[in-house]
Order: structure tokens, then C-alpha cells, then sequence
């Protein structure tokens, strides 16, 4: 598929050549061009039939969907939209989810632009203010804004908030964590070592449980803390041990020549892994920290089992709702979760795709 | 370029300099393997010396102990009467006096040239950005690439690498140069651009330790020559009695065999 994508760039090839070389270039080519071609003719017209053709568009309850041979039953999910973004989050308090949403673009998408300016400042905005902001936007009960309990806050919102925290913060720590393993002092290493093995040979639903049924068992009476606080921090340790393999496969690839010509220039050893080797270790492992993001942002529909709404589980929660309960019903959800999450990673995919050509052709920041 | 060597040579009083460099009763080993057996080696200011000898000699990681690269096992290694030891304070006062340049250049790829050049004066001596840049474009012409210093390592011939490495060492200011091998990684076109430079830096009178297999550098510009072989050093003279009348046999042969052709 991604072949197909290509094929403008050789503009000067006729499309018959194109195909001969791209798709029949070899008997085994040509069987598996064949067998794409006949699974794409198995799926797609049926995908389209019953997303589009048979669907159904419009209508405020479940009557809508009911008829003979029903493809789709897309207004359960206009008639749900809200609920799926926002989860349980009081309606007349929803303008402060929109503003974190707005801030947050505000900051990444000059940040994501190459040759956007500012950008020590727009990093600073984004890991420094914005945080802060969506924290008291979105919790409230400072600045005269009414608290909004986190037990309320779900979909998309939810899905966001679980998933953004992870990645921001699992990535320094397992960077801390690669340089740890790979230590000069015994301890350090042992330390990582234990940390990275014990958080990858655990499945993350048994951390999510732990974090919410037994931890609370171990705490005094009385303490108490909030139980997406408690996710967040699960969900971030575990994905930092993979990501410090990640990053522990990237500082590998350095020559030990790096380390020694910035330590024969004076350099201390933090000094020559935050300029010389970090951001070399890094470039060579975006495909793998990309895909550590992808599978923690898919991860996040776990939430559901500690009593969580994310976007999956608030769908999920929908499906009961008597006044949409048609047999197409579920299937709808599903495809549409699917749907969304699809978007989501298949665009960190494509900017990733793009970070690495840029680093590879120019090689600057 | 000899009549002005000599001249230089005239300037620098080597009777009454200083040791810079003292080097005594030093060992390393590998394990159970020797690398380096009882060095004794004292180097003065402004003095140029050339190491010579077989691979697996050792002379690469007698140069490498020297700014702590590697660490030696006994004896004593004082630059400035400052001796090297776990200390790590005295390691970092040693590196920034000692520039080192690569067998492999060690350019930093991600940096440009400029970059390269900057990054320390900025980080460790606290150099003003506009200041270091200017010192970095002073390196980069008497290296003779100022025109490329917005460019990526990757972007140069080796040569130029190589050159550049040597700016960027300069950079710091050192007393002392080292070179590991300097030109053994180069084309052979590229060499003399590389010697070239390492001569002018010669006459400005820093003192320099070479370890390089180019004995026409050595008898132009050394002071000395130091023959090593299995860890030790087995000769040790002013290159003019090194070429003409060398003392131990196994000099004897590896001359015949590098200068043979």
C-alpha cells in the first residue's frame, strides 16, 4: 500500500512500467498482488455498503436503525458526540475543556512546523505553561473556577489526558533510565535493571489494578489519592521501560568516539550526553519511539477496567442506553472508536515518517 | 619551510624550558596483558614529539593515559606538576589543557562546523556566544575552511574533517596537542592538507605528541622520535641519529619496512 504512495515521485515512468516493477516484479510479487488485490475486492465494497449505502444518517432514536437489511447506525454517535468527547464532565463547564484543547494546539502545531520561529519558547509554553493551565482549567477549584471531580472527566477528553501525560513523561524517564543501565556504577545499573524488568514483565491491566484496588490497602487509613492520578503514574512507569530499551538501542548505536572527543574537550559526562550523544541516540530510534507512543496511546482504553471512561469505555457505556439499543448498534461504536483511534495513530506515524526524512536530507535540529 | 623550521627551532630554548609532560615508571595492563611496561618519557614546553611503532605497540593508549582516556595502573602521570588520578576535578583541568585530535575525527554529525567549534568555549570556559564564534572563524581560516562552517561534518572530505577537528581542539586553547594517528583514516591525497596544518601549528610553538606512521613529518618537525614496541619504549633520540644510525634492532627492521617503500 505504501508502494502506491510513492508513485509519483518517478513521474517519468508510464503507469504499466510502474506496475511491472512495482507489483509484478517477480512471480512471488505477482501471487501476492493478486492476493491484495482479491482481499481488497472482499472488504471494500461490503465496507462501503454498510458504512454509507445501507447506513443510516439522521434520526433521534433507535426507530431510525430498525429497518430490513440496516447497514450503520450513525446517529448513535452524532446523538452521543458529547458524551464521547466530554464523558461525564458537567455541561456548563465544558468551555474548559474546549480552551485546554485550544492551548494545546495553540502550542504543538507551530512546534511540529520546522521552520515555525520561537521554538525555545514554544517548548517552554508546552512543558511549561500549558500543563499548568490545563491542570487548573480542568480540575478547577482555583481562580473561581467550581472543581470538577476527576471521576467525571471520560471519553476522548479522558483518552487524551492519560495519553499525553504518558508520552511526556515517560520519555525523559526512560531516557534517565537507558543512561542508568548503562552506568559505570554497579548500583545505578542494578537499579535500572530491576526497574526496566520488573515494569516489562508485568501486564499493564495488573498495574492499573494494582494502582487502583491494592495500593489503597497499603496506605494509611485515611490517605487517599485520586484514582486517575494513580492510572496516570501506572500508566507512565510502565511505558517508560519500554522506552528506556528503546533509547537504550539508540545509545548503542553511538561510536564510543563521541563520548571521548566531548570528554577530551572538558565536557562532564551529563554535559556530553545532553549535546553529543542523546540527540544522535534519539534520531536513530524515532521509528521505535513512535511505535512505543502508538502502543501507549492505544493502551489507554485499558482504563476501562478500573472504572475509568475513556473514549472506548464511554462508547462501551452507551451501548446499554436503552433508547439506541438496535443490532447495529454496537457494531457502529465499535467501528467508530476504531475509527478514531486509527486517525490518531496514523498520524504520529506520518509525522514521524516526515521527522526522519527531515533529519536524514538536512541533519539540522 | 626548513629554513623557517630551523629558525623556530632557534627561538625555543629547549635547555631551559620546563617539563610540561612527566611521564614515570607508568603501567597499564589489559587483564592479565600488558599493554604498557614501566614508560618513562618527559615532555618540555614547546616540544614536538613523534611516536612511532608497530600496531599493538601500545603508543595509541600511552597517548590516551595522558588526558585520561584511559587510566594507567602505576607510576605517575603530571601535566604541569598536577598529577592525573581519580580525581575528577584534576581530570577536567587536565582535558582543557590537552587538545586531542582522532585517527577517526569525532566530529559531532549533528552540529555544524561552527557548531563543533563553539560548543565547548560556550559549555566548559562560559564563553560569550558572539566571542566564541569569532575565536571559531580565527580556527577555521588558519585551517584554511572558513567557507565551511555552516556545513555538516558529513558534508566534508576527510580532510577537511580532519582539519576541522584540529580547529576545533585548538579552540579550547590548549598547551599541549595530542594526535592519535592524525592521518591513518585519510585518502592519500588528503594527507599533506593535514600536515600541513599540523606544521604551522608546529611553529607557533605548542608543544605536540604524534602518534603517526609519516616519517617525513617526523624528521621535518619532531624533536625527537619515540620508538615503541610491545609496550616499552626501546628508543628514544632526535631524529636526525633515529633515521641515520637507530640502536635497537627491532627500530632497525621497522624502518627497513616503512621506508622501504
Amino acid at each position: 500500500m505504501t508502494q502506491l504512495t510513492l508513485a509519483p515521485v518517478r513521474r517519468r515512468i508510464s503507469a504499466m512500467a510502474w506496475a511491472r516493477e512495482n507489483l509484478f516484479s517477480s512471480p512471488f510479487n505477482t501471487v501476492l498482488t493478486l492476493a491484495a488485490l482479491y482481499l481488497i475486492w472482499l472488504v471494500v465494497p461490503d465496507l462501503l455498503d454498510w458504512a454509507v449505502f445501507r447506513a443510516t444518517f439522521t434520526g433521534l432514536d433507535r426507530k431510525a436503525c430498525l429497518g430490513a437489511d440496516q447497514g450503520a447506525c450513525w446517529p448513535f454517535v452524532t446523538h452521543n458526540l458529547d458524551q464521547f468527547i466530554y464523558g461525564h464532565y458537567p455541561e456548563e463547564e465544558r468551555w474548559r475543556v474546549d480552551t485546554t484543547f485550544i492551548l494545546g494546539i495553540a502550542g504543538l502545531v507551530p512546534l511540529m512546523i520546522p521552520r515555525a520561529p520561537w521554538k525555545r519558547l514554544n517548548a517552554l509554553y508546552m512543558l511549561g505553561f500549558f500543563p499548568l493551565a490545563a491542570f487548573v482549567l480542568l480540575s478547577g477549584g482555583r481562580s473561581g473556577l467550581n472543581p470538577v471531580d476527576t471521576s467525571y472527566w471520560g471519553g476522548f477528553m479522558l483518552t487524551l489526558v492519560v495519553a499525553v501525560t504518558g508520552i511526556v513523561l515517560s520519555l525523559p524517564l526512560g531516557i534517565v533510565l537507558a543512561l542508568g543501565r548503562r552506568s559505570r556504577l554497579p548500583l545505578i545499573r542494578l537499579l535500572s535493571v530491576i526497574y526496566i524488568e520488573f515494569w516489562r514483565g508485568v501486564p499493564l491491566v495488573t498495574v492499573l489494578f494494582m494502582a487502583s484496588v491494592m495500593l489503597p490497602l497499603f496506605l494509611p487509613q485515611g490517605v487517599t489519592f485520586d484514582k486517575l492520578l494513580r492510572c496516570l503514574i501506572g500508566v507512565t512507569l510502565f511505558s517508560a521501560a519500554y522506552m528506556a530499551e528503546v533509547v537504550r538501542g539508540g545509545l548503542q548505536a553511538i561510536p564510543r568516539g563521541q563520548q571521548e572527543a566531548a570528554s577530551a574537550l572538558g565536557l562532564g559526562y551529563w554535559q556530553s550526553m545532553w549535546f553529543i550523544v542523546i540527540p544522535q541516540a534519539l534520531r536513530h530510534v524515532i521509528p521505535g519511539i513512535v511505535n512505543t507512543f502508538i502502543g501507549l496511546f492505544k493502551d489507554t482504553t485499558l482504563v476501562l477496567v478500573v472504572g475509568l471512561f475513556d473514549l472506548f469505555g464511554m462508547v462501551q457505556f452507551q451501548l446499554s442506553d436503552a433508547r439506541w439499543s438496535t443490532p447495529q448498534t454496537p457494531t457502529t461504536g465499535y467501528a467508530f472508536v476504531a475509527f478514531v483511534f486509527w486517525v490518531c495513530c496514523f498520524g504520529m506515524s506520518r509525522y514521524s515518517m516526515s521527522v526522519e526524512k527531515r533529519l536524514k536530507q538536512g541533519g539540522s535540529k | 619551510m626548513m629554513d623557517s623550521l630551523e629558525k623556530a627551532s632557534s627561538v625555543r630554548d629547549l635547555a631551559t624550558a620546563r617539563v610540561k609532560i612527566e611521564i614515570a615508571g607508568m603501567s597499564k595492563w589489559y587483564g592479565t596483558f600488558q599493554v604498557l611496561k614501566n614508560i618513562n618519557l618527559n615532555v618540555l614546553e614547546g616540544e614536538r614529539i613523534v611516536i612511532a611503532g608497530p600496531s599493538g605497540s601500545g603508543k595509541s593508549t600511552l597517548i590516551r593515559c595522558i588526558n585520561r582516556l584511559e587510566t594507567h595502573d602505576a607510576g605517575r602521570i603530571a601535566i604541569d606538576g598536577v598529577d592525573l588520578t581519580d580525581d575528577l576535578r584534576r581530570v577536567d583541568v587536565v582535558r582543557r589543557e590537552v587538545g586531542m585530535v582522532f585517527q577517526q575525527f569525532n566530529l559531532f554529525p549533528h552540529m555544524t562546523v561552527l557548531e563543533n567549534l563553539t560548543l565547548a568555549p560556550i559549555l566548559v570556559r562560559k564563553m560569550p556566544e558572539a566571542e566564541a564564534r569569532d575565536m571559531a572563524m580565527q580556527y577555521l581560516e588558519r585551517v584554511r575552511i572558513p567557507e565551511q562552517a555552516n556545513k555538516y561534518p558529513g558534508q566534508l572530505s576527510g580532510g577537511q574533517q580532519q582539519r576541522v577537528a584540529i580547529a576545533r581542539a585548538l579552540c579550547m586553547n590548549p598547551h599541549v596537542m595530542l594526535f592519535d594517528e592524525p592521518t591513518s583514516a585519510l585518502d592519500p591525497e588528503m594527507i599533506k592538507e593535514v600536515l600541513d596544518v599540523m606544521i604551522g601549528l608546529a611553529e607557533s610553538g605548542m608543544t605536540m605528541l604524534c602518534v603517526t606512521h609519516e616519517m617525513g613529518f617526523a624528521r621535518q618537525v619532531a624533536d625527537r622520535v619515540v620508538f615503541m614496541d610491545a609496550g616499552e619504549i626501546i628508543e628514544d633520540d632526535v631524529p636526525e641519529e633515529f633515521f641515520a644510525h637507530p640502536k635497537n634492532d627491532r627500530t632497525r627492521a621497522f624502518l627497513q619496512q616503512i621506508l622501504s617503500h
